[in-house]
């Protein structure tokens, strides 16, 4: 039986219910691209998400769609995911402070004896 | 320069055209909706498609300040006798290739019209056609990025959008069908004509067709896709009026 669907292109499709559907092959997917997109100039670029594309060219074309259409943009960015480096996981161990650097923390400037001072006082 | 009655005739009928070939190719567009070869794709698409719509519906507020019918009345009350689209934007959506070769070809001409008429006479035009300035730009350069990374793909893309640009180049041509009022429009610098139009079209797309790789079908004065100006239509037309206006005509008074 043709199906017949509220969605005019459906029944124009001419699909038979009965006729069992093979699902279609695999086929090779585009790359993603990594968009960022800046909303005033000068302001730094915010990374917004990705998009699938076949080149730069259109990576920017689906990026004005999908990341700027509702919001203020002036400018984007596409990056090739691939070609960003990133860290592993397994060493993440690497942004971990040791203690004997606390130093390096604003908790040991002389300032903060009298900042810790004032937030006894406002807690009174 | 005042205008006379046959220059608001004129400017009538040009606005009926540029807003009929908008609205049923910004309906014939939004049939991939759902469908389109990605997600991405189809949501630009859709997107732009929309934008047709918009476009249609200002052109018809400018129709309605010259004393026609309100926009949704125009748009969804009218047979298609009374319809000024051309043949291009009535075919059905048929394969990618086809959709995006009319894409191409039918944004490049509104590109150019557009800029034509940011300097129009007819002022309220003028400001419309400034106002959608980005949007088409945006259009031209979806389309233009497709045409020539598919006509310089492989064997199959290529042949698709070759034989595609064949079938569409024709149809292009009724774009430009002269109308009744070409000279009224002309020396009240509302508008310079369809050839003037057509002229600069064809410079505008044979170099991104050269990037392609893509042939340019060589007569330009093929008259075949003639008549959607004058209300002569193909037999596409009609069924999609009567699917785009079924809910309308439910009830065209209900408040939506």
């Amino acid at each position: 039986m043709i199906i017949q669907s509220l969605d005019p292109r459906v029944t124009r499709s001419k699909i038979d219910q009965e006729k069992e559907f093979q699902p279609l092959q695999q086929l090779d997917q585009f790359e993603t691209y990594e968009v960022f997109h800046q909303k005033k100039r000068g302001t730094q670029h915010q990374h917004v998400g990705i998009v699938h594309a076949p080149n730069h060219e259109l990576a920017i074309m689906f990026a004005k769609e999908q990341y700027s259409r509702r919001g203020q943009c002036v400018n984007l960015w596409v990056v090739k995911t691939s070609d960003v480096y990133v860290t592993d996981y397994d060493d993440a161990d690497i942004f971990e402070t040791t203690p004997d650097k606390k130093h390096r923390d604003p908790e040991s400037y002389k300032v903060m004896d009298r900042i810790q001072a004032y937030k006894e006082r406002q807690n009174k | 320069m005042e205008y006379t009655e046959k220059h608001v005739l004129a400017v009538k009928e040009l606005l009926y055209k540029m807003a009929d070939d908008q609205l049923i190719l910004g309906h014939r567009n939004s049939e991939w909706t759902g469908l389109g070869p990605i997600l991405e794709e189809d949501i630009a698409f859709s997107s732009m498609a929309q934008d047709k719509v918009g476009q249609a519906h200002a052109l018809y507020q400018l129709l309605h300040d010259l004393g026609e019918a309100e926009p949704d009345t125009v748009a969804f009350m009218r047979n298609e006798e009374q319809f000024h689209c051309c043949h291009l934007v009535e075919i059905p959506i048929g394969e990618y290739d086809f959709s995006l070769i009319r894409h191409f070809l039918f944004d490049k001409a509104e590109q150019i019209r557009f800029e034509l008429l940011s300097s129009s006479s007819f002022e309220p035009l003028a400001q419309v056609a400034r106002k959608f300035r980005g949007e088409i730009k945006y259009h031209v350069m979806h389309a233009d990025s497709w045409v020539k990374l598919l006509g310089k793909g492989n064997e199959e893309s290529h042949g698709r959008m070759q034989e595609a640009l064949k079938e569409a180049f024709p149809m292009a041509l009724g774009i430009f069908e002269a109308g009744p009022y070409e000279d009224a429009l002309q020396e009240a610098g509302i508008f310079q004509g369809e050839l003037h139009l057509r002229q600069l079209w064809l410079e505008a797309i044979t170099p991104v067709l050269h990037a392609a790789r893509l042939a340019i079908p060589v007569d330009v004065d093929d008259v075949s896709a003639f008549g959607g100006r004058y209300g002569k239509h193909t037999a596409y037309l009609q069924p999609l009026l009567d699917e785009m206006t079924e809910v309308f005509r439910i009830d065209p008074a209900a408040e939506w």
